[in-house]
C-alpha cells in the first residue's frame, strides 16, 4: 500500500541541515514521519474517508510541499499533524510520528506542549487567524508564556524580535495594535512570527499566501525560505498552486482523492513527472512556455470523486486517458518507488511504462486574431468615489467630502474579436472599469465610447436592449453568479427573453438548450437547480447567460479566479473558442499575469488606479518594463522547471487611493526610483511603439537596458535558481 | 469616540423628543376628551369649556405642546385624576419599587444566563447544550402570566411556601420578592442564555478560536482570553436591551402579584383613563429605554476594538 | 456537491412543483427531532381550532355549576374534564373554542406585520439613500418604545377591539421585521446575480421580488415562526390585563384574567389556559428551532 519499509529517507540536500536548535543531532531522525495515514469524518450520511492513505516524511531542515486540488484532502493532513480534527473527524488509521514520537497516542497535555511549542502552523486567511479583540502583543507574548514560562516582559521582549525576524517595519506600533490596523501581509508575517516564538522544529504552512496578493505572496514566500535556511526549520507546505511549490519546496508530494500520487525531489518530479494526475496538472497550468495558439492548455477530463465514491483501484482511473480495465480498476494500487530512482515514488499500475505525451488536444490555430474595428475606446475616464468625513475636525473644519480615485484617467481601446485584458493586484480600481462599462456605476469625467454610442454616465437602466445586449458580463464567484432559487433554465431563458431577442417562449427554450450545447452542459442541466451543479458547471452557465444575446464586448471578471486548476483550463478554452466563433471582443479582468498572457492580445497593467504600461502580449513581457510590471512579473510564482527569473521584493505597502501620491503613484514601492521627481511629478506617457506604453519617469533606453525576468534554463534545472 | 457618543446621545434625546410628541398627540389632541376624563362623564358642556379655558386647551396644538413639554421638563408631570395628588409624588416611589424589582432579576438572571449560555455554546451539539438549548426555548415559550400563574399554583397553593401576593406593605419582605423575581428571571434568562450561546458557538467556530488552541494554550486560557471576550460582545447588547423588556414584563408581573411598582402604576391609571399619569409613566418609560440604548451602543463600541480604532 | 441524480426529463406544472417543495420542507423538518415536536404541536392546536364546533363538549359561553373541580359530573350526564369556572362554564370548551380566536387573530396580525415589514424592509435595503435613512429612522423610533408600553398607550386611546389589536401588532412589530429583511437585502443585493439581473435591464421590482426575496427566505420563515410565539403571548398578555378581546368570547389570556384572582382556591380555572398557550408558544418556537437547524444543514 505505501513505501516499502526499506525506501530510504531523502538525500539531504548541500545545502540544508543547518546547525542550531533541537534539528542538528537529531538529523538521522526525521522530523516527520507520516505512514497510511487515513482519517475519517462522520457525518450523518455516514463516514466519510477525506485521507485514505498519505504517507510522507519531512526530514530536518527539509521543505516538502503538499499539493492538490480542493478537496483533496491536503489540509485534512495538517490538521491530523496537529490532532485538530473536530469533534467528527478521526485518525483512521496509520501512525503520525515526530521525531520519533507518535503523535497519535499522545494525552491532551502532551498534545498541548507539542503544538504551538515543537510544531507551528500558518494559516490561509491571516485576519480570520488572529482574534480581532486583541492586540498584536497579547496574542504574541501568550505562546512563550505558556510554553516556556516566560513573564510578560520577557515575552514581549521576545516578540518583539521575532517581529523584526520576520521583517516587519514598524514593530513596536505592531505590538500594539488590533489585527484589523496591519494590512494582509503584515498580518500574516504577525502570524509566522507567532509560529516561530517557541523556535518550532516543524512549521506547517497550509496555504499562507492564497489570500494575498502577488507581491506580498513573493515577500512571504521569500521569508518562509529564509526561515528554513537561518533556524533550520522544517517545513510542510501545503498548496495548490505549483509554480509556488517550485520556489519553496525541497520536496514534493502530490496528492489526488485522499491518497499521496506521487512523490519526490522538485527537480525531479517537475522534470519528470509520471503519475498522469501530476501530468495532467502541469498541462492545465499557463506557463512562460505556453500560448493559445502554440500549446493549448488541456483541462483533466471529468471530476474528483466525491469521498465516498471513489473508485475501486485507482482513483485516477476514471479519468486517465491511459487506463487499462483489468488493470487500473483492479485493486488498490500502492506508491511504489520509480524502477532505478528510490527517491521518486509513484502510485501508477503504469508507473514504468512509457506513456504517450498529453496534451494539444484542442484545435491549433496558427494565425493571432486580426485586428478588426475599434469596438470600445475609452478615454480619459476616472471614477471617483465620495467619501464622507465623519471624523470630529471634517465636521467641524468643514473640509466635507473626500474623493477615492478608483479610476484615474484611463485611456484604451479594444478593437473586434481582441481580448484585452486590465491585469493588477487588489484595489488597483480594475473591477470599476467593469462596472462604469456595463452601467453598474457612471464615470466621474472622461468618454466610453461603445460601438459610437456614449456610455460613460448612462446608467445601465437608461440603456437600450440592444446595447444591454451587445455588452454582456461574466462574474467572478461561481456560488454568487446564479440565483439559487431559479432553475438553470430558467435564468438562461429569463436572458432570452428579457433582451428582446424572441417572444414565443418555445423559441426561447430552443434557444436555451443551444446555449446549453454552446457551453458543453447536457440539456437536462435546465431543470437543475444551481446548488446541484460544481462550481465551473456553474462559471459555464454563467457564461451562456452573458452570450445568449450574440454580444460585441463580454466582460469578464476574475471568471477563473475562484476555480481548481484543472477547471480553470476547460473554462478558459470555452471563453476562447466562444470568443473566435461569435466574434466577439473580450475584456478580461484578472490578477494572474501567466493566464492573462495566455489568453490576451492586449494588456493593461494597472496600478492604484492607473495604467502603468499597456501594450501587445507579443512585446509586454520583454524589456522594457515598467518597473510594476517588472515586479509583478518577477512575483509570479512559475510552475516550469526549463524557466528561471530575477527576483524583485517590494518594500512598502500601497498607499491609500483616498490620498494618492502627487507624482507616480508606484514611487513609494518603486526600487528603480530615480528621485524627488517621482514623488512630485506625474510621469509622462512615453510610447515603446503604436501600441505600446509605458507611463514612466524613467527614459525608455535605460528600461531597454534591463534584462528580461524570465530566462530559459539550460541543462538540468534549479529549483532555486538566481536569487 | 466623542463624536460617536455625543452624536449617539444627540440621536436618543431627538428619539425621546419625536416620541414626546407622538404620546401628546395620542393622547391630548382631542381637548373635549380630555375634558371629560378629568372632570369625569356627567358633567355639564359649560362645564368642561370653562375648564379647557382655565387649562390652556384652547390654545393651537404646537403652543400646547410646547407648554406641556416645559412643565414637563420642569417636573411638573400634572394632577392624578384617581389619585388626587401631583403625579410626581407617586411616581417616584413606584419607580423606586420597580427598580429594586429589576435589579434583583437582572443580579440573578444575568449571571445565570451567561453562564448557560457559554456552556452552551462552547460544546455545540454536546449533551450539555442540547440541554440547555431546549431548556432556554421551553421557558422563553411560557409568557409571564402564565408562569406566575403556574408557578403561584406549585408554590402557593399545593406547597404553600410562599405569598401569593407582593403588595410590600410593612417594608422590604424578601420572601414576596421570590415568585415575581423568578417569573422575570424564567422568561428573561433564555432570551440571553441563546443569544449567548448562539455568539459562543459562532466564535467557537472561527479560525482564531483554532490558531489559539494550536497555539497549545491550555482550553481554560482559550475560552476565557480568546473566546469570551468575542462571544459576549452580542449578549451586552441584548442585556442592555432586557431593560426595555423589563419595563414591559413588570406591568403583568406587578399586575399579577399586586407589587406596587411602576408597571402596575400604568396599567392602573390605562385601565382608569387617568390621563396625565399614562404620560408621565409612559415618558418615564421611553426616557429609560432610550438611555439604555444609547448606553448600550456607546458601550458596544467601546468593547469592540475594530470600531474603537478606526 | 449535493445529490444530482434527478431526472431531467419529468416536466412539472407549477402546482406540482410547489407541492414538492412543500413536501421538501417537511421531509427536511423530519431530519430534526426538535422541528417535528414543534410542528406536532402547533398541528395539533390547529387540528383543534378547526375542529372546535365537533369535539368541545359545550358550548363556551353556557353556565352549569360555576367551580366544578376537573372530573366532576356534569349536570347533563357528562363530565367536566378540566373543571367548570366562576360562572360554571366548562374550561374545556372554552379553551378548544379560544384556540380558534388565538390561531385567527395571531396569523392575521403576524401576517399583516410581515407584509409591511418584507415590503418596507426590501425598498429601504436595496434602495438605500434617503428613504433608507428615514425608514429606518422611524423603525428604531418605535422599536425604542417599551412594547407593552405602547400597547398599553394605543388601546388606552383608542379601545380594546379585535382590529385594534391587529393593528397595534402590526405597528409593533413591523419594524422589527423590516430591520430583519433590509439587512438580508443589504447582503444579497451584492450578489453577481443581482447585478447580472441589472446588466440585463430588469426593473428594480423585479430585482426585489425575484431575485432577493426568494433567497431571503429561509431566515425569514424561522422569523415568521418566533414571530406567531410571540404575538400569542401579546395578544394572551393583552387578554390578561384586561386589555384584550372583549367578553365573553373565549381567550385564554381573557380567561386567565377573569379567574386569576381566585386561583389561590381553584387554580385549575387558570392553570389549564396557561398550559394551553404555553404549548402553542413552544410549538412555534421548537418548530423555528428546528427550521434553522435544518437550514443551517443545507
Amino acid at each position: 500500500m505505501t513505501h516499502p519499509p526499506d525506501t530510504p529517507a531523502p538525500p539531504a540536500r548541500a545545502r540544508d541541515p543547518v546547525p542550531g536548535g533541537a534539528a542538528g543531532d537529531a538529523a538521522a531522525v526525521p522530523v516527520l514521519e507520516i505512514d497510511r495515514l487515513a482519517v475519517t469524518f462522520d457525518s450523518r450520511a455516514g463516514p466519510v474517508p477525506a485521507v485514505v492513505d498519505v504517507s510522507l516524511t519531512v526530514a530536518a531542515g527539509e521543505s516538502v510541499a503538499l499539493v492538490g486540488e480542493s478537496g483533496c484532502g491536503k489540509s485534512t493532513v495538517a490538521m491530523a499533524v496537529m490532532r485538530h480534527l473536530g469533534r467528527s473527524g478521526r485518525i483512521a488509521g496509520g501512525t503520525v510520528r515526530f521525531k520519533g514520537r507518535d503523535l497519535t497516542a499522545l494525552s491532551a497535555a502532551e498534545l498541548r506542549a507539542v503544538r504551538g511549542r515543537e510544531i507551528a502552523m500558518v494559516y490561509q486567511e491571516p485576519f480570520a487567524a488572529l482574534n480581532p479583540g486583541l492586540t498584536v502583543a497579547t496574542q504574541l507574548a501568550e505562546v512563550p508564556m505558556v510554553h516556556e514560562g516566560l513573564d510578560t516582559a520577557a515575552a514581549i521582549a521576545r516578540a518583539r524580535d521575532m517581529l523584526c525576524l520576520v521583517r516587519v517595519a514598524d514593530p513596536d506600533r505592531v505590538l500594539g495594535a488590533y489585527p484589523h490596523q496591519l494590512s494582509g501581509g503584515q498580518q500574516q508575517r504577525v502570524v509566522i512570527a507567532m509560529a516561530l516564538l517557541s523556535r518550532p522544529a516543524l512549521l506547517l504552512c497550509d496555504e499562507p499566501t492564497t489570500a494575498l496578493d502577488v507581491t506580498v505572496e513573493a515577500g512571504i514566500v521569500a521569508l518562509i525560505g529564509e526561515i528554513k535556511r537561518t533556524l533550520g526549520t522544517s517545513v510542510l507546505f501545503i498548496s495548490h498552486n505549483l509554480g509556488l511549490v517550485r520556489e519553496v519546496a525541497d520536496r514534493v508530494c502530490v496528492m489526488y482523492a485522499g491518497a499521496v500520487v506521487e512523490d519526490g525531489p522538485v527537480a525531479d518530479v517537475f522534470a519528470d513527472r509520471v503519475h498522469p494526475y501530476t501530468r495532467g496538472l502541469f498541462d492545465c497550468i499557463p506557463t512562460p512556455g505556453t500560448d493559445k495558439r502554440a500549446r493549448p492548455l488541456s483541462a483533466i477530463p471529468g471530476r474528483l470523486p466525491l469521498p465516498q465514491e471513489r473508485p475501486a483501484g485507482c482513483a485516477f482511473a476514471p479519468r486517465c486517458r491511459h487506463a487499462l480495465p483489468g488493470r487500473c480498476d483492479a485493486g488498490a494500487v500502492a506508491l511504489a518507488p520509480r524502477r532505478g530512482r528510490p527517491d521518486h515514488a509513484v502510485r501508477c499500475a503504469r508507473a514504468d511504462e512509457p506513456l504517450t505525451p498529453d496534451g494539444a488536444s484542442a484545435a491549433r490555430e496558427a494565425a493571432p486574431a486580426d485586428q478588426g474595428e475599434v469596438v470600445l475606446t475609452i478615454d480619459g475616464m476616472r471614477k471617483y468615489y465620495p467619501v464622507h468625513d465623519r471624523s470630529l475636525l471634517g465636521l467641524v473644519g468643514r473640509r466635507g467630502v473626500r474623493w477615492v480615485k478608483a479610476n484615474e484617467s484611463l485611456s484604451f481601446v479594444a478593437h473586434r474579436r481582441q481580448t484585452v485584458a486590465i491585469v493588477g493586484e487588489s484595489g488597483c480600481g480594475k473591477s470599476t472599469v467593469a462596472k462604469v462599462l456595463m452601467g453598474l456605476e457612471t464615470a466621474t469625467d472622461g468618454r466610453v465610447a461603445f460601438r459610437g454610442d456614449e456610455l460613460a454616465r448612462r446608467p445601465v437602466r437608461k440603456r437600450t436592449p440592444d446595447q444591454l445586449g451587445a455588452l454582456q458580463m461574466v462574474f467572478q464567484n461561481p456560488t454568487d453568479t446564479l440565483n439559487p432559487s431559479v432553475s438553470v433554465g430558467a435564468q438562461i431563458r429569463r436572458v432570452i427573453t428579457k433582451l428582446g431577442l424572441v417572444r414565443d417562449p418555445a423559441v426561447a427554450e430552443r434557444r436555451m438548450f443551444e446555449l446549453l450545447d454552446l457551453v458543453k452542459l447536457p440539456r437536462g442541466f435546465a431543470r437543475r437547480k444551481p446548488r446541484q451543479l460544481s462550481g465551473g458547471q456553474k462559471q459555464r452557465v454563467g457564461i451562456a447567460r452573458a452570450f445568449a444575446g450574440t454580444p460585441s464586448l463580454v466582460v469578464a471578471d476574475e471568471p477563473l479566479s475562484a476555480l481548481d486548476v484543472s477547471v480553470q483550463a476547460a473554462v478558459t478554452q470555452l471563453l476562447i473558442e466562444l470568443q473566435r466563433s461569435r466574434d466577439t471582443t473580450l475584456l478580461f479582468i484578472s490578477h494572474d499575469l501567466m493566464l492573462v498572457r495566455y489568453l490576451a492580445d492586449h494588456i493593461i497593467v494597472m496600478y492604484l488606479g492607473r495604467i502603468m504600461e499597456q501594450g501587445p502580449v507579443a512585446t509586454l513581457f520583454d524589456p522594457p518594463y515598467h518597473p510594476y510590471t517588472e515586479a509583478l512579473l518577477s512575483a509570479v510564482p512559475i510552475a516550469d522547471a526549463g524557466i528561471g527569473k530575477r527576483r524583485i521584493l517590494l518594500e512598502g505597502v500601497l498607499p491609500s487611493a483616498l490620498d494618492p501620491p502627487a507624482g507616480c503613484p508606484f514611487a513609494s514601492r518603486c526600487p528603480r526610483k530615480l528621485s524627488s521627481i517621482c514623488d512630485t511629478t506625474p510621469p509622462p506617457v512615453q510610447r515603446v511603439s503604436e501600441r505600446h506604453t509605458i507611463t514612466c519617469h524613467i527614459p525608455l533606453d535605460e528600461l531597454s537596458r534591463v534584462g528580461p525576468v524570465f530566462y530559459p534554463l539550460g541543462g538540468a534545472p534549479q529549483p532555486e535558481a538566481a536569487d | 469616540m466623542i463624536l460617536f457618543v455625543a452624536k449617539r446621545v444627540g440621536l436618543g434625546l431627538m428619539t425621546m423628543l419625536a416620541i414626546s410628541a407622538l404620546i401628546f398627540l395620542l393622547l391630548e389632541v382631542n381637548g373635549e376628551a380630555v375634558a371629560v376624563k378629568v372632570l369625569g362623564p356627567y358633567t355639564t358642556p359649560e362645564q368642561r369649556q370653562i375648564w379647557l379655558e382655565a387649562n390652556g386647551y384652547l390654545e393651537p396644538l404646537y403652543i400646547r405642546y410646547f407648554d406641556w413639554l416645559t412643565r414637563l421638563l420642569g417636573g411638573d408631570l400634572g394632577q392624578s385624576i384617581r389619585f388626587k395628588v401631583p403625579v410626581a409624588d407617586i411616581v417616584w416611589d413606584r419607580l423606586a419599587n420597580t427598580a429594586l424589582l429589576g435589579a434583583v432579576t437582572f443580579a440573578i438572571m444575568v449571571p445565570l444566563a451567561l453562564v448557560c449560555g457559554v456552556l452552551a455554546g462552547m460544546r455545540e451539539g454536546s449533551l450539555l447544550d442540547r440541554t440547555i438549548s431546549i431548556g432556554a426555548i421551553v421557558t422563553t415559550s411560557v409568557p409571564e402570566f402564565a408562569s406566575a400563574v403556574l408557578l403561584s399554583a406549585i408554590f402557593v397553593f399545593w406547597l404553600g411556601w410562599l405569598p401569593g401576593a407582593s403588595p410590600m406593605v410593612e417594608g422590604v419582605d424578601p420572601r414576596q420578592l421570590v415568585l415575581p423575581v423568578m417569573v422575570l428571571v424564567l422568561y428573561g434568562a433564555g432570551y440571553i442564555a441563546r443569544m449567548t450561546r448562539v455568539a459562543m458557538a459562532e466564535v467557537m467556530q472561527t479560525p482564531y478560536i483554532r490558531t489559539a488552541i494550536l497555539k497549545g494554550l491550555p482550553y481554560r486560557l482559550v475560552i476565557l482570553r480568546h473566546a469570551l471576550r468575542n462571544a459576549l460582545l452580542a449578549p451586552f447588547t441584548v442585556i442592555m436591551l432586557q431593560i426595555n423588556w423589563l419595563l414591559s414584563g413588570v406591568i403583568v408581573v406587578e399586575f399579577f402579584f399586586a407589587y406596587k411598582g411602576f408597571g402596575a402604576l400604568l396599567l392602573e391609571a390605562s385601565l382608569n383613563q387617568d390621563i396625565y399619569l399614562i404620560q408621565a409613566c409612559a415618558m418615564v418609560a421611553v426616557v429609560v429605554a432610550v438611555a439604555t440604548q444609547t448606553i448600550a451602543d456607546v458601550g458596544y463600541t467601546y468593547l469592540n476594538p475594530r470600531i474603537r480604532f478606526d | 456537491m449535493r445529490d444530482t441524480t434527478i431526472d431531467p426529463d419529468r416536466r412539472r406544472s407549477p402546482l406540482a412543483a410547489a407541492a414538492g417543495e412543500l413536501g421538501r420542507g417537511f421531509a427536511l423538518i423530519g431530519e430534526s427531532p426538535v422541528g417535528v415536536v414543534g410542528l406536532a404541536l402547533v398541528l395539533f392546536w390547529v387540528a383543534v381550532a378547526v375542529l372546535a364546533p365537533v369535539i368541545a363538549p359545550y358550548p363556551p359561553n353556557a353556565q352549569y355549576l360555576p367551580f366544578a373541580p376537573p372530573g366532576s359530573a356534569h349536570p347533563d350526564g357528562g363530565l367536566f374534564w378540566l373543571g367548570a369556572d366562576h360562572l360554571g362554564r366548562d374550561v374545556l370548551s372554552r379553551i378548544i373554542w379560544g384556540a380558534r380566536t388565538v390561531l385567527i387573530f395571531a396569523p392575521l396580525a403576524t401576517g399583516a406585520a410581515f407584509v409591511v415589514g418584507v415590503g418596507l424592509g426590501l425598498v429601504a435595503g436595496y434602495q438605500r439613500g434617503w428613504i433608507d435613512d428615514l425608514l429606518s429612522r422611524i423603525g428604531d423610533l418605535i422599536l425604542s418604545f417599551p412594547v407593552l408600553v405602547l400597547y398599553v398607550v394605543v388601546i388606552t386611546t383608542f379601545g380594546a377591539s379585535a382590529i385594534n389589536i391587529v393593528i397595534a401588532v402590526t405597528f409593533a412589530s413591523a419594524p422589527g421585521i423590516m430591520r430583519i429583511v433590509r439587512g438580508l437585502t443589504l447582503d444579497l443585493r451584492n450578489r453577481d446575480y443581482v447585478a447580472a439581473a441589472q446588466t440585463r435591464g430588469e426593473s428594480a421590482w423585479f430585482i426585489m421580488v425575484r431575485e432577493i426575496l426568494p433567497n431571503a427566505r429561509g431566515p425569514m420563515i424561522v422569523d415568521a415562526c418566533l414571530r406567531l410565539g410571540y404575538v400569542i403571548i401579546t395578544i394572551g398578555v393583552l387578554g390578561f390585563l384586561g386589555l384584550g378581546l372583549p367578553p365573553p368570547d373565549p381567550d385564554w389570556g381573557g380567561m386567565i384574567n377573569e379567574t386569576r384572582g381566585m386561583a389561590l382556591y381553584a387554580p385549575h380555572m387558570s392553570v389549564f389556559p396557561c398550559l394551553a398557550i404555553s404549548s402553542l408558544v413552544l410549538g412555534f418556537n421548537l418548530l423555528a428551532d428546528g427550521v434553522r437547524e435544518v437550514a443551517m444543514r443545507e
